[in-house]
C-alpha cells in the first residue's frame, strides 16, 4: 500500500462530491431535520425519543454512506475507471482505504453537525461522552463504505443498489431496538439480531447515551471493528484485476 | 525503427464469455516499435484480444506475452497503457483534475501538462469532462493511457467521433510515438486508418486471418485496394 494513492483517491473522491452541492446539502440537513420531526412526533413521548435519538445520529452516518458507496463503486465498475484503475499499479486496498478515508471525513462533518443539533437544541442528553458518540458514528461510516463495497458487486444498475438498503439495512435496523427494545423482542428474533452486525453499533451509542461505558460495550464495538474489516476484505475480492 | 525481438507474442489464446467462444486459439506477434492495426468486422474479438493483452480479460487456455513476460504481470501495469472503447474518465471532474488524480496513481505529475499538449485539450482542460463532446472525452481519454509514457500502448478504437484534421493529426502522433520506440496497438474500422499502420492483423470470428504490410496484404489477393483486400479475405468461403 501506499500512502500516495490513498491520499490521491481520497482527494478525487472529494474533489467529485465537491461538485455534487444538492447532495452535499442533503448529507448535512436530512439527518438533524429528521430527528428534529422525531423529537415532534413523539412530543408527549419525552423517554421514548430520548431512547433513540442517540443510536439515530450515529447510525445516519452507515446508512448515507452505505448508499454512497453503493453507487460511486458501481459508477467505476460501470464506466470502465475501475477497469483502468485496476489496469494500473494501483493496490486494491489504496483504492478502498481512498474511500473510506473521504467518506469518514464527510461522515465526521455530518455527525457534528447532528450532534450540535441534536444537544444544543432538542434537548438530547448524554450522559456518557458526547465526542464518543461521534467516534462511533464515524466508525459506523466506515461501516457502511464497507458494506456498501461490498454488496455493489451484487447490483447490476444503480436501481439494484439503492434496493439494498431497505434489503439489507433496514431489517437490522428494525432489529436493533428502534420501536421496540431488543430485550422485549421474541427470543427467536433476539437469536437473529445478535447475529448481525447493525445491533451491535446500535447498542453501542445506545450504551454512551446512558453512561453504560462498560465491557458490553467493548463488545459491540470489537463487532463493528470485526465487520468492517471482514467487509473489506470480501470487497477487495470483488475487485477483479481480470473480468469475464 | 529499432526491432529489439516482438513485444507481443500471442499463442493459441481462447477466451470464453459468457457461452460463446469469442476467440478461437489466437496466434499473433506484434513487433516492437511498429504501429499494428486491429481490424475486422465488429463483434470479431478485437476488444476482447486487447483486453487480454492488457491483462483485465480472464482467459480460457494458450499464453500472451508482453515483452517476454506473461500478461497481467504486476511489472507490466507500469509498462502498458490502455485506453478502453469507451472513454474511462470520470464524468464529474474536469480534464485536469482527471489527468491529475491519475497522474498522482502514478506517480507522474510532471506528464499533466505534456499529455494534454499531445492531445489538443488545452482550451478544455478546467471543462467538466461530461460537457465535452465525445471527441474530446476520448481525448482525454487517450491522455490518460499516454501519462506513464509506456512501452507498449493499447488504444480501443482511439479517433471515433473524431473530425479528419484530428485524426490525422492523432495518427501523426502514434507515430512519432513509434519512432521514439514505442509499441502501438490500434483497433480501428476505418479503412484510411488501416493504411496508414506499418502493419495489420486481419480477425473474423475469433480467428486471426491475415497478418502483414498493408502493401503485403494488398498483395496477396491481388486487391487494388484495402478495402477491395479486407473484403476478399474476411468474406465467407
Amino acid at each position: 500500500m501506499t500512502v500516495r494513492v490513498t491520499r490521491a483517491t481520497a482527494r478525487r473522491v472529494l474533489e467529485q462530491l465537491r461538485r455534487d452541492r444538492r447532495s452535499l446539502a442533503l448529507i448535512v440537513i436530512v439527518p438533524p431535520a429528521l430527528l428534529a420531526l422525531l423529537r415532534f412526533i413523539l412530543d408527549a413521548e419525552r423517554p421514548a425519543f430520548q431512547r433513540v435519538a442517540v443510536p439515530l445520529v450515529g447510525m445516519f452516518p452507515l446508512i448515507i454512506m452505505f448508499l454512497i458507496t453503493s453507487i460511486t463503486m458501481l459508477r467505476e465498475r460501470t464506466s470502465g475507471t475501475l477497469e483502468r484503475l485496476m489496469s494500473l499499479p494501483l493496490a486494491k486496498l489504496d483504492l478502498i482505504a481512498g474511500y473510506a478515508v473521504a467518506f469518514a471525513f464527510v461522515a465526521a462533518v455530518q455527525t457534528c453537525v447532528t450532534s450540535a443539533v441534536a444537544f444544543g437544541l432538542l434537548g438530547v442528553t448524554v450522559h456518557g461522552s458526547a465526542a464518543l458518540v461521534v467516534a462511533l458514528a464515524v466508525t459506523n461510516a466506515l461501516l457502511g463504505v464497507a458494506l456498501g463495497l461490498f454488496l455493489s458487486a451484487f447490483a447490476t444498475s444503480e436501481f439494484q443498489a439503492v434496493q439494498f438498503m431497505p434489503a439489507v439495512l433496514l431489517p437490522q435496523i428494525l432489529l436493533s431496538g428502534l420501536f421496540v427494545p431488543h430485550d422485549r423482542m421474541p427470543h427467536a428474533l433476539r437469536i437473529v439480531a445478535d447475529a448481525l452486525p447493525l445491533p451491535y453499533a446500535f447498542d453501542a451509542l445506545a450504551r454512551v447515551a446512558t453512561g453504560d461505558e462498560g465491557t458490553r460495550l467493548h463488545l459491540d464495538v470489537a463487532v463493528v471493528l470485526g465487520t468492517i474489516l471482514v467487509a473489506v476484505a470480501l470487497g477487495a475480492t470483488t475487485l477483479r484485476r481480470r473480468t469475464p | 525503427m529499432s526491432e529489439t525481438g516482438p513485444a507481443i507474442v500471442v499463442s493459441g489464446l481462447r477466451v470464453i464469455r459468457g457461452d460463446r467462444l469469442v476467440l478461437r486459439d489466437v496466434d499473433c506477434t506484434i513487433e516492437a516499435g511498429l504501429v499494428t492495426g486491429l481490424l475486422g468486422p465488429s463483434g470479431c474479438g478485437k476488444t476482447t484480444l486487447m483486453r487480454a493483452v492488457v491483462g483485465v480479460q480472464r482467459v480460457a487456455g494458450g499464453a500472451i506475452h508482453i515483452f517476454a513476460v506473461p500478461a497481467g504481470t504486476p511489472e507490466l501495469r507500469r509498462r502498458v497503457g490502455y485506453m478502453t472503447q469507451a472513454p474511462s474518465v470520470y464524468g464529474d471532474l474536469t480534464v485536469v483534475e482527471n489527468l491529475r488524480y491519475f497522474a498522482r496513481v502514478m506517480d507522474r505529475r510532471d506528464r499533466v501538462r505534456d499529455v494534454i499538449e499531445l492531445v489538443g485539450l488545452g482550451e478544455y482542460e478546467h471543462s467538466l469532462v461530461r460537457d465535452l463532446s465525445g471527441g474530446e472525452r476520448s481525448r482525454a481519454s487517450l491522455a490518460v493511457a499516454l501519462l506513464g509514457e509506456p512501452d507498449l500502448l493499447v488504444l480501443d478504437e482511439p479517433t471515433v467521433g473524431l473530425d479528419p484534421l484530428l485524426r490525422r493529426e492523432l495518427w501523426a502522433t502514434f507515430h512519432r510515438l513509434a519512432d521514439a520506440g514505442t509499441t502501438l496497438l490500434v483497433s480501428t474500422h476505418v479503412m484510411d486508418e488501416a493504411e496508414r499502420c506499418d502493419r495489420l492483423l486481419l480477425m473474423r470470428e475469433g480467428n486471426m486471418l491475415a497478418e502483414g504490410t498493408p502493401a503485403e496484404l494488398r498483395a496477396r489477393t491481388a486487391a487494388p485496394t484495402l478495402e477491395a483486400a479486407f473484403v476478399a479475405l474476411t468474406e465467407p468461403r
